[in-house]
């Protein structure tokens, strides 16, 4: 047992415990297709953008953080200057 | 040049994800470009261990059906920026993996990474047979006990017959990693040897897990157990394997024992 282990008797099941309550929380969710808060605005802001602009997958880097009280969605897409406006 | 390595064991619960995380993270801190991948569809345990559950954006399912491009749905990790995690779907089921989905993103992964380690699930089902089709080396998880040493030599005729190595002629790679191995069991003698199991399946010995407190703990904490206390004796025991994997000659100790066997080359018999 390492100094690390020995100072933190207290054991790692609180952690496991919560890391499984926020993941559980937002995976019964996801069950039957629904999609969670962050997925679905993740798809709908997505498609807002490619109704504007042709984006190009490649360019377009999605990050989430499911959280307790919070998460966060971060999607950087990168819009051209001359991005051809499509056609409504 | 990329090696693709399937860790395998037909057997359930055998330490297959555990094992997946803790020699990637250990390559992977060698400063080798590593992916870890799940090919447990519909029930994905790796972002777990790895403790990268929160940020599952797109899947392996995802990049396949094309809804994602690749880069997108790597996660990278936060402690080791050369490891990186390919998720399985939770909400599709097996057969949304496709034959020639899987081969597109291994042939993709296979120009940007060192390692690509794939996790299978068990059974011999398609998963099963789609995470080993791509490798070149297979990992087989064992537990020193009965069932799990008898499926262990159903999936190594597997290896033997359904990867594309074998349908090429070539010769698949095969490692053995003895895991949850107890040195007070094995010391009263109820436990199989480790010589047994050897002689038993014939093939190299990768290492020896010993069964430890260490590895739930390091699962509950979402950490490759090689990257938790580093001096625990499975962390140790991972590293080693790891650097066996990388063709290091390491000998083999056995834990509870002075005695040390150096991996050697057995001839397997015909069946
Ligand atoms: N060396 C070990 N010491 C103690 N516990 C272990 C050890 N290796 C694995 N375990 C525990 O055994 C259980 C199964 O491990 P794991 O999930 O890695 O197996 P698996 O082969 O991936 O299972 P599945 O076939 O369901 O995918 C887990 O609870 C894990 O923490
Ligand atoms: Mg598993």
């Amino acid at each position: 047992m390492s100094l690390f282990t020995f100072f933190n008797r207290k054991g790692s099941a609180p952690a496991a415990r919560e890391r499984l309550q926020i993941l559980l929380a937002h995976e019964r969710v996801n069950i039957g297709g629904q999609s969670d808060l962050v997925t679905l605005l993740r798809e709908e802001i997505l498609a807002v953008v490619a109704k504007h602009v042709a984006i190009d997958p490649e360019k377009v880097t999605v990050t989430m953080e499911r959280g307790d009280n919070v998460s966060t969605l971060e999607v950087d897409i990168e819009i051209p200057l001359h991005a051809e406006k499509k056609a409504a | 040049m990329a090696k693709v390595i399937v860790v395998t064991s037909g057997k359930g619960g055998v330490g297959k994800t555990t094992s997946t995380a803790a020699l990637g993270a250990a390559l992977a801190q060698r400063g080798e470009k590593t992916v870890v991948i799940d090919f447990d569809v519909g029930l994905r345990n790796l972002d777990l261990v790895m403790g990268a559950e929160r940020r599952v954006v797109y899947d392996l399912v995802n990049v396949i059906q094309g809804d994602a491009k690749l880069p997108q749905a790597l996660i990278r990790d936060k402690r080791v920026e050369t490891l990186f995690l390919l998720p399985a779907s939770q909400t599709r089921d097996k057969d949304a993996l496709t034959s020639e989905g899987v081969e597109i993103v291994m042939e993709t992964l296979k120009r940007h990474f060192d390692w690509i380690i794939c996790d299978s699930p068990a059974g011999i089902e398609r998963g099963a047979t789609l995470a080993m089709r791509h490798a070149d080396a297979a990992v087989i998880v064992t537990n020193p006990e009965v069932s799990s040493v008898r499926d262990s030599d159903r999936i190594i005729g597997l290896l033997d017959s359904k990867t594309l190595k074998a349908e090429n002629g070539e010769r698949m790679e095969k490692h053995l990693l003895l895991t949850r191995y107890d040195p007070v069991r094995a010391a009263r003698g109820d436990m199989l040897k480790v010589d047994d199991v050897l002689e038993i399946l014939s093939i190299p010995l990768l290492g020896i897990i010993p069964e430890s407190m260490e590895v739930l703990r390091a699962s509950n904490l979402g950490t490759p157990v090689t990257l938790a206390d580093k001096t625990s004796a499975p962390a140790m025991a991972y590293e080693q394997a790891a650097r066996r994997l990388a063709g290091e000659i390491i000998p083999v100790t056995i834990p509870g024992e002075r005695r040390s066997i150096l991996a050697k080359m057995f001839g397997r018999r015909a069946a």
